[in-house]
């Protein structure tokens, strides 16, 4: 009896050693459940084959991603090694300690040098300029445009536009020319619209499409260095790219009013609009003809200028992160040297993955090999974000409070809801003791 | 106590197996006690204590007492009141249309029709859904393109959601589908608890079908219905799936989308702690009326 109970408790403490061996030869990475995170698994399935790491890409879906990952950090959880995180959580994160202080790393690989310099910017670096890192450039993606190639090019449509507008139906060069087809193509009698924008406010959907509008027409969120707000935010450039996107609106699809990347993709698939805003990161399910029946005559265009000749798009993307309360910090550091190698971001752009490695994204080959690639790679090198700070959640709701009755609503007028927010964000601003 | 104790079969398995009626209570009554304070006294009485600090759980920052200042800031936030003043009115909305549909189904139902039990049944179904699926098919009803309801209503491409005035009716109009059942039901047992020999007094004496519903119907319905009123009233305040599901629209943000941006998409613990503490006061104090008038009418 005492001989068969000494041999099970043998065998209980074999199994608790090699699942805890085990447990140290495994990864988890969080992110967003969306097309770059299943191309991510398929990468890191290439890691295991190398390495005998099991690395395990764990999702949610993007209304819930920010409240799990905050909640998995406050409760100071070990439960994701890595993080995908968004660029404006760098702030909030890297205060509040969560995420490993990347810096010494980011320099050894001269990370600076190898990645493209907005994501560097913007996915890594915190505070503005510090010379501090948190992030590795994991996914580039910013905003661009898709539209229907065989609408553009019929005869008829061109004539016609021509006769109406002056100028040669193509690929719009500046934002009022944006305006202008998207006002051709809009006839709601033939279920046929001019263009389909983001005006979801549960997030940052609606304020990102209205960034690609207000940063090309020359106007700012702000200074970000010395949270100036007042005369940036609501200045005559940022007024006028307001009323633009408001424009836009009016030459949406019925219902447009609580719209993301689902439905600006449905809007070409279903063919229902003539153009469509949407992150990079979603445009390869346009070009596939199994779930887009218009792939063949759907084209791409990087965020037109806006009338000064200035040109902006709003950036997207995250970069990789070390979780602090992560078991297996050495082991994910051995994970992020692999994935910083020439050879893995070359993998990761053929995988559909959009690498923010210069090198990779320069090359003939990367910008040749989709439709969109060539007008992702004009994008990366002109784009602007959101606030970082950590209280940037305080400050989208104020944006979206603001912003969408007027966009939707056509309540009040631009200057005067831009004068609200501007009041709105110096009043959060002084509440964090960041201005007097 | 002990004589409840001891009335236990003495040939029950528990006995059998030596268990006394003491280990049986602590078997299951301490680990619900146990239970309870984990997770709802402690949470309850720890977010007292936030409610008075600068608490942020975003940031490894330690709690500062603060006294009354997150209350003092919310109560002079205008955007705060403005939350109210909407959920108020969709109680209003809500609740009003509930009792109108619910009592007069009921009503419907509490007479002899053929396949009562069947229709019954189907009225209910809409309250045992969940509210995000709810709001999710309604979404789809409200399109503008291809929703049902412009076309039976002849509304062409009226947009119910996007339409800042419109879109609160169009969430309190799925509150009062889907809940008026409720309402139904208790009004049905109320209506059927109705002494049959009132009815046929009044008939005897000649009394009208205004007159009867107003002197007999109502007055004895009316405390059952007022606590369907009071479960109602009290849900209503703090709706959250279907209006967060249907609409984004400022005009349609109540006090409970609010609260769940301040606490988990803001991380402002402390405040939205103060918050949360606010409602339940006027919950409360609301609730306090009904019962008042729930007492009144037992009386009369």
């Amino acid at each position: 009896m005492h001989r068969s109970y000494y041999r099970l408790l043998t065998g209980a403490a074999a199994i608790a050693l090699s699942a805890s061996a085990a447990s140290s030869q495994e990864l988890t990475i969080f992110w967003a459940e969306w097309d770059p995170a299943n191309y991510l698994q398929e990468l890191v399935n290439e890691y295991e084959a190398e390495t005998g790491v099991v690395v395990t890409v764990e999702t949610t879906p993007w209304q819930d991603f920010q409240t799990k990952a905050f909640t998995e950090f406050n409760a100071k959880g070990s439960a994701y090694d890595m993080i995908v995180g968004d660029s404006q959580w760098l702030g909030a994160a890297s205060e509040a300690g969560h995420y490993v202080d990347l810096t010494q790393f980011f320099n050894d690989n001269k990370l600076g040098e190898i990645m493209a310099p907005a994501t560097v910017k913007y996915y890594a670096e915190y505070p503005g300029n510090s010379g501090k890192y948190w992030a590795v450039p994991a996914e580039g993606d910013a905003v661009g445009w898709s539209y229907r190639k065989d609408w553009f090019e019929d005869p008829a449509e061109m004539a016609a536009f021509k006769e109406k507008y002056g100028y040669d139906l193509a690929v719009p060069q500046d934002w009022n020319q944006l305006i202008d087809i998207a006002e051709f193509f809009h006839r709601p009698d033939q279920n046929r619209y001019g263009i389909a924008i983001y005006t979801d406010n549960s997030y940052d959907g609606l304020i990102m499409g209205v960034e690609n509008a207000l940063f090309s027409y020359g106007g700012n969120l702000g200074d970000y260095e010395t949270y100036q707000v007042d005369g940036i935010l609501n200045s005559p450039e940022s007024i006028a790219g307001l009323e633009a996107y408001r424009k836009l609106y009016g030459f949406t699809p019925p219902g447009w009013s609580k719209t993301f990347f689902v439905e600006n993709n449905q809007a070409i698939t279903e063919g229902l609009a003539a153009m469509s805003m949407n992150y990079f990161a979603f445009f390869p399910a346009l070009v596939n003809p199994a779930t887009n029946p218009n792939a063949e005559v759907t084209g791409f265009f990087a965020n037109p200028k806006g009338p000064n000749g200035e040109q902006f798009a709003a950036l997207g993307g995250q970069g990789i992160s070390i979780v602090s309360y992560s078991e297996n910090q050495e082991e994910a550091f051995k994970f992020l040297e692999w994935f910083i190698k020439e050879e893995t971001q070359k993998r990761w752009a053929e995988l559909g993955g959009y690498t923010a490695h210069a090198a990779t994204l320069e090359s003939e080959e990367f910008r040749n090999a989709t439709p969109y690639n060539e007008a992702f790679y004009q994008t990366m090198f002109m784009v602007k974000d959101f606030w970082a700070v950590p209280e940037y959640a305080e400050l989208l709701t104020a944006a979206n409070a603001r912003i969408y009755p007027y966009i939707v609503g056509g309540e009040g007028t631009a200057k005067e809801v831009l004068d609200a927010l501007t009041a709105d964000w110096e009043e959060t601003f002084r509440k964090y003791g960041r201005i007097q | 106590m002990a004589d409840v104790m001891t009335r236990l079969e003495p040939d029950t398995r528990a006995a059998a197996r030596g268990l006394s009626d003491l280990s049986i209570r602590n078997l299951f009554i301490i680990p619900t006690i146990a239970f309870l304070i984990i997770f709802n006294v402690f949470p309850l009485i720890y977010s007292l204590y936030t409610a008075f600090t600068d608490y942020r759980a975003s940031t490894s920052a330690p709690a500062n007492w603060i006294g009354l200042g997150n209350f003092r800031e919310l109560l002079n936030d205008p955007n705060i009141w403005r939350n109210f003043t909407i959920t108020a009115k969709y109680v209003v909305i809500s609740v009003t249309g509930q009792v109108f549909v619910g009592f007069g189904l009921a009503m419907l139902l509490n007479r002899p029709i053929p396949l009562k039990g069947l229709i019954t049944t189907l009225l209910l179904l809409p309250m045992m859904l969940s509210p995000a699926v709810v709001g999710l098919f309604w979404k789809l009803l409200y399109d503008p393109s291809f929703g049902i309801i412009n076309f039976f209503l002849g509304l062409g491409k009226f947009e119910w959601l996007a339409d800042p005035q419109m879109a609160l009716w169009a969430v309190a109009i799925v509150d009062i589908w889907m809940w008026s059942p409720f309402v139904m039901l208790l009004s049905l047992a109320g209506l059927s608890a109705v002494p049959k020999h009132l009815y046929e007094a009044a008939e005897i004496d000649r009394a009208g079908p205004f007159y009867t519903f107003f002197r007999i119907t109502l007055p004895l319905v009316a405390p059952i219905l007022m606590i369907a009123i009071i479960f109602r009233t009290m849900e209503a305040f703090k709706t959250f799936d279907h209006a967060y599901i249907l609409s984004t629209q400022p005009t349609t943000e109540l006090i409970a989308i609010r609260l769940y941006k301040m606490a988990f998409l803001e991380w402002q613990t402390g405040m939205s702690s103060a918050f949360a503490y606010i409602v339940l006061i006027v919950v409360v104090a609301i609730t306090n009326i009904y019962v008042k008038y729930l007492n009144k009418a037992k009386a009369r």
